[in-house]
């Protein structure tokens, strides 16, 4: 072999591996944004499932709550005033601080402290008159610099914390007085301004009602389409024309089934705005194509011999489809459905569109209350501007992947362990 | 009410199914069925509950839009536009349910107890047709079933039609979105035309607001020019193709002609949880760490650049869009037949030449197919450019700019309380219809290549 052959025959072999290296690294990028993304999120949202508590004495006075029976009932207890008492409980922390100044440390517990110094009396009435210890939510801020999300060093006129407030904080964490334990509240409450309050309670249950009613819709009518289109359906040109509507509904952007939804749901039907029953059935309008389509799929893969021998048998070819056909198909079916709903789960744009933005701070209970849902939420609270709730954010998506990586799963075992291997 | 008369109905068929069967059982001792009891059963059912839910549907669709004539004719002498006959409307009908807190009057009272008195009215007609149709199919039913007439071709034509009516509800989804996007844009082209809208260089509707009064003609005119909208769509679509294409493409090959099975059966279900994350998380990512990160990049270079950019938005969409590539032409090679690679290396060929000269040309069409389903999927994208690529309607190439699309625009109008009737309002709908011109064509043109791809190979 001359030299020439022998250069040639290394420049093929090195184009070789050059390529089976973009290859590789082709792959490596896709894999490492992934990577990226996963760390991205996980290491700015643990710490949202810890919520961070002042501890602080509170003296519930007879005198200061108002309250004049000897033995107080319940009502009484409720209707009692309790500024005076949630006021000292925060302000005994630097007795020396003067009075117009106050705020500064009340600004250090979230807004609604005086209620949690109403609740525990509530729990406990037999505090009346004593000094209890009590734990108070901390502020959105101190919650941050507790994490150490929060940088110190910059100047203090660009803190939201103060000198001050950073000075009874370290004060307060070196007696232990600042408690840091799982956030129960982040998966009961519901949606709040403030995001130390801020729950993903009543999007969740959004959430929830949404992929019901979905289901409820898309589902029965998914099934009998399919079982038309693969059994009953003549060959004929209307029968096609439904089969292209069917692949090209698959495609549509997502943001015009919001606009159909807010144009017929909304505008003709006058249903009720920003409920999950809206959301539901817009979301049922897009996963109608995927069941459709994953439902032929599971239909078509029944062998013909089941058909042939049922028909053998003399069962007419309804009674083959409904005995045989079809619940052979089911699990197919079924995976291919979770699959579409775990697609509708994740979508934001048709929600915001029918108005499921709106800001909900009750946990809805039924279909027709106004709700938020999971996506949307991530959608509200990443506009917001507040620090604390970046990790939030990142919490909900946690939360939101989760569900999603359960249905997958859910999918597969339905498949898996369910399915028919024909052959 | 309505709850209670459904339920009344589907009661009855329930009821009607085992009193079928029921009489079956008894025929059985006189003579031979001509069907399983059961279907005696689904006979009166079907009977029973088809006819009165059909005429109880229609009703319901129907009733409000007769009582709103009948309530309005009161008013034609008046001349009023459509817009203020809709608010007297409304205002009767909040009356008439004891929620309405402006002022009341004589007129609007008297058409309040119309109101009711019609609802009354129309009310017990529902209930006695509904009752009448019942009465009647049921006893209809019931003599074919007494006379012991065929049962089983009755009950599974009748399911068939089921079927069909299921059937058509896709068809019906299809038309819901044609009329509505195009009831709504049609108004909005009478308010502007559509050659501004076209062609216009201008998208600032927020210019058109004008709060108790007709927006003036001439702002209308330069406000609503899509072109920018255009422009920015297909810009950031482009983006998203320069990372999609090449790194999809690229591991699609690999995966199909080089990894081996162990690395194919975990690497591509990895690849594809990407196309699996929600969009608004893929928003997210871009707005809080990728745009800061282009933007430092872009000022350590000493380029002036936004922190909401196109090219943020953009590559985050471009990594979304990764796995449809890689897995539809994972799938548009791998259908290539083995014969075409078997007489390329028998001409001595490596295996990467026989992919670059043999096998990417014969699966060229179906590649093509797959990435124009891409392009419509990032055309149609809506929450990353929302989140990540701010929402003024830049006419700019400038990759670093901020710029926004059909589907952010829609976003940006509709959030919020709207007012039906505004142009703002309809300009959405407008946008729409166009956006759901753009994909249709992309996709019909995409599905007939693959189509005729596959049709070569099989």
């Amino acid at each position: 072999m001359n030299s020439f052959k022998k250069n040639l025959l290394k420049k093929r072999y090195n184009a070789e591996r050059r390529f089976q290296w973009y290859g590789k690294i082709a792959i490596g990028l896709a894999l490492s944004f992934l990577a990226v993304f996963m760390f991205q999120i996980f290491s700015k949202g643990y710490s949202a499932f810890q919520k961070t508590w002042i501890v602080t004495e509170v003296h519930y006075d007879k005198e200061l709550l108002l309250i004049d029976a000897e033995s107080p009932s319940k009502d009484d207890l409720e209707n009692a005033d309790y500024y005076d008492v949630a006021y000292k409980a925060m302000t005994s922390l630097d007795p020396g601080l003067p009075e117009e100044e106050d705020r500064q440390l009340i600004q250090m517990v979230s807004y609604k402290y005086e209620t949690e110094v109403k609740d525990l009396l509530l729990k406990n009435p037999d505090f009346l008159g004593k000094i209890v210890p009590i734990k108070l939510t901390a502020s959105d801020d101190v919650d941050q610099v507790h994490k150490g999300n929060y940088p110190r060093d910059i100047p203090e006129k660009n803190r939201r914390v103060n000198d001050y407030q950073l000075q009874i904080y370290d004060m307060l964490n070196e007696r232990g007085d600042i408690l840091s334990e799982f956030n129960i509240s982040f998966f009961t409450s519901p949606d709040s301004r403030e995001a130390e309050l801020a729950g993903i309670a009543s999007s969740f249950m959004g959430t929830v009602f949404s992929i019901l009613v979905c289901l409820a819709f898309s589902f029965p009518i998914a099934v009998l389409a399919a079982i038309y289109l693969e059994e009953f359906a003549p060959k004929n040109k209307f029968t096609d024309f439904i089969e292209v509507n069917i692949n090209n509904l698959a495609a549509v952007p997502s943001i015009v089934f919001g606009l159909l939804g807010l144009g017929v749901l909304l505008a003709v039907f006058n249903l009720p705005r920003s409920t999950p029953l809206v959301g539901g059935i817009t979301l049922s309008l897009m996963t109608l194509p995927t069941i459709i389509i994953a439902a032929r799929a599971s239909l078509k893969a029944v062998p013909p011999s089941i058909r042939e021998a049922a028909l053998a048998m003399g069962a007419s070819n309804m009674q083959t489809t409904m005995h045989h056909t079809v619940p052979l198909s089911m699990p197919g079916t079924l995976s291919g459905t979770i699959i579409g709903l775990a697609q509708a789960l994740g979508e934001t744009a048709p929600l915001i569109l029918i108005g499921m933005v709106a800001f909900v701070n009750t946990i809805p209970g039924t279909p027709v209350d106004p709700a938020a849902s999971l996506p949307v939420q991530i959608y509200i609270w990443s506009e917001s501007a507040e620090r604390g709730f970046v990790e939030k954010v990142s919490a909900c998506i946690m939360v939101l992947l989760a569900f999603l990586i359960l249905m997958n799963l859910a999918a597969q075992i339905v498949r898996h362990k369910f399915e028919k291997k024909w052959s | 009410m309505n709850l209670i008369l459904v339920t009344f109905i589907i009661l009855l068929a329930f009821t009607s199914y085992y009193f079928g069967r029921k009489k079956a059982l008894v025929i059985q001792s006189s003579q031979r069925l001509t069907a399983l009891p059961k279907f005696y059963g689904y006979y009166l059912a079907a009977w029973c509950a088809a006819p009165a839910l059909i005429i109880f549907a229609l009703w319901s669709v129907f009733e409000p839009s007769i009582v709103k004539t009948f309530i309005l004719q009161d008013y034609t002498d008046q001349n009023l536009t459509k817009n203020e006959l809709q608010l007297i409307y409304t205002k009767v009908k909040a009356l008439a349910a004891g929620t309405y807190t402006g002022n009341i009057t004589n007129f609007l009272d008297e058409s309040a107890n119309k109101y009711i008195q019609l609802k009354g009215i129309a009310n017990s007609a529902k209930v006695a047709i509904i009752l009448a149709i019942l009465i009647f199919s049921l006893s209809f039913a019931y003599r074919s079933v007494q006379k012991n007439d065929r049962m089983r071709e009755p009950v599974e034509i009748f399911l068939k039609w089921v079927l069909f009516v299921a059937s058509l509800g896709a068809v019906l989804v299809t038309i819901g979105i044609v009329f509505s996007l195009l009831f709504e844009a049609i108004r909005f082209f009478q308010a502007v035309k559509i050659f501004d809208f076209i062609f216009g260089t201008h998208w600032y509707p927020a210019k058109t607001f004008v709060r108790d009064g007709q927006p003036d003609p001439e702002l209308m005119k330069d406000a609503f020019g899509a072109v920018p909208l255009f422009a920015g769509t297909f810009f950031i679509a482009f983006i998203a193709m320069c990372v999609a294409i090449p790194i999809g493409l690229l591991s699609g090959i690999y995966l199909s002609e080089y990894a081996g099975r162990g690395v194919r059966k975990y690497a591509k279900p990895i690849i594809e949880i990407l196309a699996g994350i929600p969009t608004v998380v893929y928003g997210f990512f871009a707005a809080l760490t990728v745009g800061p990160f282009v933007k430092e990049i872009g000022n350590a270079m000493g380029l002036e650049v936004s922190a909401e950019s196109a090219l943020a938005a953009g590559a985050v969409m471009g990594v979304m869009i990764i796995p449809f590539i890689s897995s539809l032409s994972d799938d548009v090679i791998t259908a290539v037949p083995q014969n075409l690679r078997d007489g390329s290396y028998a001409m001595g060929a490596t295996k990467s030449e026989t992919v670059k000269k043999v096998i990417f040309p014969a699966a060229l069409p179906g590649i093509v197919g797959s990435i124009l389903l891409a392009v419509s999927r990032a055309v149609g994208e809506t929450m990353i450019v929302v989140m990540a690529s701010g929402l003024a309607a830049n006419l700019t190439m400038n990759p670093l700019e901020s710029t926004s699309t059909i589907t952010a625009q829609i976003v940006v109008i509709l959030i919020g309380d709207q007012q039906f009737g505004d142009p703002k309002t309809q300009s959405a709908f407008a946008l729409g219809i166009s956006l759901f011109i753009v994909t249709l064509f992309l996709n019909v043109i995409a599905l007939s290549v693959v189509k005729k791809y596959r049709e070569k190979y099989e």
